[in-house]
């Protein structure tokens, strides 16, 4: 019998049983309160599992939404920053949406299903937003993330893998495109889309598919030397790659308890995902006013000397402090230190000069090393494969 | 006819990366390869159809990221991609496993000896203190004591105080580490037998000395002194295999304007009233340049591209008594499939590392008495290792690769020259003994390559086969790198220098000897320095 308890306790993914299995270190972290490993094997190994093989990931816990109804279309058209209807059925397109004061509250990706049929990814718990926004619109909105599970299947070899499981025709899935298959008297559905910035996928199944998915990946993936990754490779692999992490680079801006701790997609580098021609969408006044008054903030990626990540650090111009890091990592393919910072403007021009203070400790010694950086105008990692039709074998 | 501002002859990594900075400074350069490709010891070659060989070296731990980060390596197509496990299979059908998660290497040391785990935790605290000794020292010429001019002297005094920093304890296992013998080393922490044989193997790797002669125990700090992404004595595999450590160096050094010359051997340097002038190549065409780098050993540099009226007596006499023996051969093979090894799991992350079958020191001495005795090893110590469980690129899908580094192989066999007999007796015993703990291994053999003393010299040029250009033993290491007064790159005649490992800090595919000698040419043109320092530990 369930006790009072167990209803709150930790939560499994519908893939636990193989994921435990696989997780040889038991390093266990939450997501959404969702227990899922931080590692398996190696942070190291798994990271280059992404960029040298194929890397799979457990991301179940995401919150995904189905948006149906006659106003599906124009509801998301009011919700979210980018023109949705030129998402067109099939595709997948990234985005964030934005409270009144242009203020963003979540990044995420919607995915186009069919007609009048949506399905949004969101970082945060979203069904309230999503509720409050459906007023006057004809459209329904199901939390669907217990149904839904998920697998990312990333790096050079991850077309490979899935071709050998029978995905006849994937190599001519386009970026961001996504496409069902018969699986087992259900549907899988496979989209070319990640968080890694390499080549990759990611597959959807009913929860109560999910194991025989897992073990019929691993079973063709074996000569793509396929391996699960954790949380710490995936966010090595982000850094590398030039994505924002919400709650990380970004406070959603209905969490955000002081004034000015929020930013504008302008500040985060997103403007490209705002688009003014397109009819009144949520915050669209405000952001009117910032283009014409100018932003605050800017975001810039910063490759800074050294092999120490600038993890937390100051960033200076002139001695002066301009900026905080948000994230940092020592990227091993491109082999670069990378820093995400929030500079004040103006700040942040592509080729400027800053300084970053970093500390590290070494054994109980902390030290402070002051390490030249400059902004740059591009993620250092973006290899062709990513964006190649139909994508080589590795 | 055209002139060169540099040539640099040969185009193995070090000359590669040596060009790279000449070229980046503004100079015109050429690199002269002998080789109808490029790379030196360095080299992928597909030699079975779909499968891509490391013909030479394999693993890649010593490259410098400073020069792969400003080079760009990355990219210009380089990924260096670290792995863990290996195991050391033993006669009594155990083995020893050497797992990359720390608590779980405790477990499996302890599995053999409690006490060896344990000890091992003391072990890789004073082998880091020896690397971190060291490792500052990687991108720096090396200080000649015997100059009094304020450079070296600045850099002698800094050499001493990280020196003075160990406290005397520190200073004796100092000189006790660079002299004594990595048997004797390790027999100071262990006390089973597949421990000390597992980690004592690099001791002697690429160098004609047992586990139990002096000054082997450097040479396992060699192997320990590099790192892949900042973890110390971690090892990986170059993508594609260890050409691609070549080819990204060689289109670094295209994008700044440089030009390689395959197909072109060098007969000799030269030399006009003490300065150089340019080479000539055994085909006679000659090409000129102010400024000639030399990457190759110190005994075919001095004894075989220059001219021995141009050098002084007891130079000669240092080259031709210069210590390259050779003592190293290998296998790369094609495999139908996976073999499976007794008692271990064909998903055993121990699987991916480097696998060895001498379970003793002993045995490894034994080894070593062959060499001596003018053959090769009847059994032999092998590092072996199938890079195709991490890299999807060398082989088709579910195939897999093999390389097989083999220690001992003599020079000369009895005195004589390889025969093809002999090569084929070499292969056999590297073979059996693989087998003998591999019942499918040799049904999976599709095509294999072996090396031996005699090809790799033929191939590489590198003398007697040496693996490093040269031993790497005290007296050959830092100012004495490859003779006293000749460590920092400069040759006997003006514009002559050298960059290949034979020179400070010596062999593997580090990329440093390379970049330290640019650095000096570039400061003997007074020109601007672009050569990186190293970056700091702490
Ligand atoms: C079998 C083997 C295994 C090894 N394994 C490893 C390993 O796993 N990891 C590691 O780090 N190191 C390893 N090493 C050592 C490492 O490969 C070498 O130390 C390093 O590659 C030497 O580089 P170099 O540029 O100094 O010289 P070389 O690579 O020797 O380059 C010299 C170049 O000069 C050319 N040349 C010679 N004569 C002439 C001439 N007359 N004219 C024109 N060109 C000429 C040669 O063809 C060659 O290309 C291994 C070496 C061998 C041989």
């Amino acid at each position: 019998m369930k006790s009072a308890s167990d209803a709150t306790m930790m939560l499994r993914t519908p893939f636990h049983s193989r994921v435990a299995a696989a997780c040889e270190l038991n390093a266990w972290g939450t997501w959404k309160g969702y227990t899922t490993p931080t590692a398996y094997t190696d942070v190291e190994l798994e990271y280059f599992a992404i960029r040298s093989t194929a890397g799979v990931f457990d991301l179940s816990p995401m919150n995904k939404y189905r948006i149906t109804g006659p106003d599906a279309e124009a509801y998301l058209n009011r919700l979210v920053t980018r023109d949705v209807s030129k998402i067109r059925a099939g595709r997948v397109g990234y985005t964030v949406w934005c409270n009144d004061a242009g203020q963003v509250m979540d990044d995420g990706t919607i995915f186009h299903l069919g007609e009048n049929d949506y399905r949004v990814c969101a970082f945060a718990r979203a069904t309230d937003w999503l509720h409050w926004s459906a007023l006057g619109f004809d459209v329904e909105v199901v939390d669907e993330s217990d149904e839904v599970a998920a697998l990312a299947v990333q790096g050079p070899t991850s077309c490979a893998a899935l071709l050998a499981m029978g995905l006849v025709g994937l190599e001519q899935l386009k970026p961001f495109g996504l496409t069902m298959f018969p699986f087992e008297g259900g549907t899988l559905m496979v989209s070319r889309t990640g968080f890694t910035g390499d080549l990759g996928y990611e597959l959807w199944i009913a929860a109560d598919k999910a194991e025989l998915l897992w073990d019929r990946l691993f079973e063709a993936g074996r000569p793509h030397l396929i391996k699960p990754f954790g949380s710490d490779a995936l966010d090595m692999a982000r850094i590398e790659a030039g994505f924002l992490q919400a709650g990380v680079d970004f406070v959603p801006a209905e969490s955000a308890v002081r004034s000015g701790r929020s930013r504008s997609p302008y500040e985060l580098g997103l403007g490209w995902l705002v688009d003014m021609d397109k009819p009144v969408f949520n915050g669209r006044k405000a952001l009117l006013r910032e283009q014409a008054r100018g932003s605050r903030y800017r975001f810039a990626m910063l490759d800074v000397d050294g092999n120490k990540p600038a993890s937390h650090s100051f960033i200076l111009s002139g001695g002066k402090k301009v900026g905080t890091v948000t994230s940092a990592a020592w990227c091993p393919t491109a082999k670069t230190n990378v820093a995400f910072a929030q500079l004040e403007m103006p700040h942040g021009d592509v080729g400027q000069e800053l300084v970053a203070e970093i500390y590290y400790q070494r054994e109980l010694q902390w030290t402070r090393v002051m390490a030249p950086c400059r902004v740059i105008g591009a993620p250092v990692f973006n290899p062709p494969r990513r964006r190649a039709v139909p994508p080589g074998a590795f | 006819m055209k002139k060169y501002d540099a040539i640099v002859i040969g185009a193995g990594h070090n000359g590669l990366t040596n060009a790279a900075y000449l070229a980046k400074s503004g100079l015109d350069v050429a690199v002269l390869e002998r080789n109808p490709y490029i790379g030196g010891a360095t080299v992928s070659r597909e030699l079975h159809r779909g499968w891509t060989y490391s013909n030479c070296s394999y693993v890649c731990s010593l490259l410098r990221p400073e020069i792969a980060r400003d080079l760009e390596l990355p990219r210009h197509g380089l990924q260096v991609v670290p792995y863990g496990g290996g195991v050391t299979f033993m006669r009594n059908g155990d083995y020893y496993g050497n797992y990359y998660d720390h608590n779980r290497q405790y477990r499996e040391m302890a599995r053999h000896s409690k006490r060896d785990a344990n000890a091992y935790e003391r072990y890789t605290t004073d082998v880091m203190k020896q690397t971190r000794l060291i490792r500052p020292y990687l991108l720096r010429r090396p200080p000649d004591p015997t100059s009094l001019k304020p450079r070296d002297l600045r850099d002698l005094l800094g050499f001493a105080r990280s020196f003075m920093e160990m406290g005397e304890e520190g200073l004796a296992d100092t000189l006790r580490f660079w002299t004594k013998s990595v048997g004797d080393y390790l027999n100071e922490y262990f006390e089973t037998d597949a421990i000390k044989a597992h980690l004592g193997g690099t001791g002697v790797i690429g160098t004609a000395l047992g586990v139990y002669s002096p000054g082997t125990a450097y040479v396992l700090l060699h192997h320990y002194m590099g790192d892949v992404d900042g973890n110390v004595g971690s090892w990986g595999f170059a993508r594609g295999g260890m050409g691609a450590v070549a080819a990204a160096l060689e289109k670094s050094f295209r994008a700044f304007g440089g030009e390689v010359i395959c197909d072109a051997d060098v007969d000799r340097i030269i030399v006009r009233h003490g300065k150089v002038r340019g080479v000539a190549l055994k085909n006679g065409d000659e090409y000129l340049a102010d400024i000639v780098v030399s990457n190759l050993d110190p005994r075919r540099t001095f004894l075989d591209v220059m001219d021995e009226g141009d050098l002084s007596a007891e130079l000669l006499h240092r080259a031709r008594n210069f210590k390259i023996r050779g003592s190293s051969g290998k296998l790369n093979i094609a495999l139908d499939g996976l073999p499976s090894f007794h008692g271990l799991d064909k998903s055993s992350p121990l699987m991916v590392g480097d696998m060895h079958f001498t379970d003793s020191l002993e045995r490894l001495e034994r080894a070593y008495d062959d060499w001596k005795d003018g053959t090769w090893s009847k059994d032999p110590y092998v590092d072996m290792l199938i890079p195709t469980q991490t890299d999807p690129t060398m082989a088709p899908p579910g195939k897999h690769m093999m390389t097989v580094f083999v220690q001992y192989a003599p020079p000369k066999i009895n005195g004589g020259e390889w025969t093809d007999a002999d090569k084929a007796g070499f292969e056999k015993s590297v073979i059996d003994q693989i087998a003998a703990h591999s019942p499918d291994f040799r049904d999976l053999i599709l095509h294999c390559e072996t090396r031996t003393p005699r090809e790799i010299e033929a191939e590489t040029g590198l003398t007697e086969g040496n693996i490093f250009q040269g031993e790497l033993t005290f007296d050959q290491l830092l100012f004495n790198r490859p003779f006293p007064g000749y460590s920092q790159y400069r040759g006997p005649v003006r514009g002559m220098y050298m960059c290949g490992s034979g020179t400070h800090p010596g062999g593997g595919v580090m990329a440093a000897p390379g970049a330290n000698a640019a650095r000096e040419i570039l400061r003997d043109l007074r020109r601007p320095d672009v050569v990186p320092g190293g970056y700091a530990d702490d």
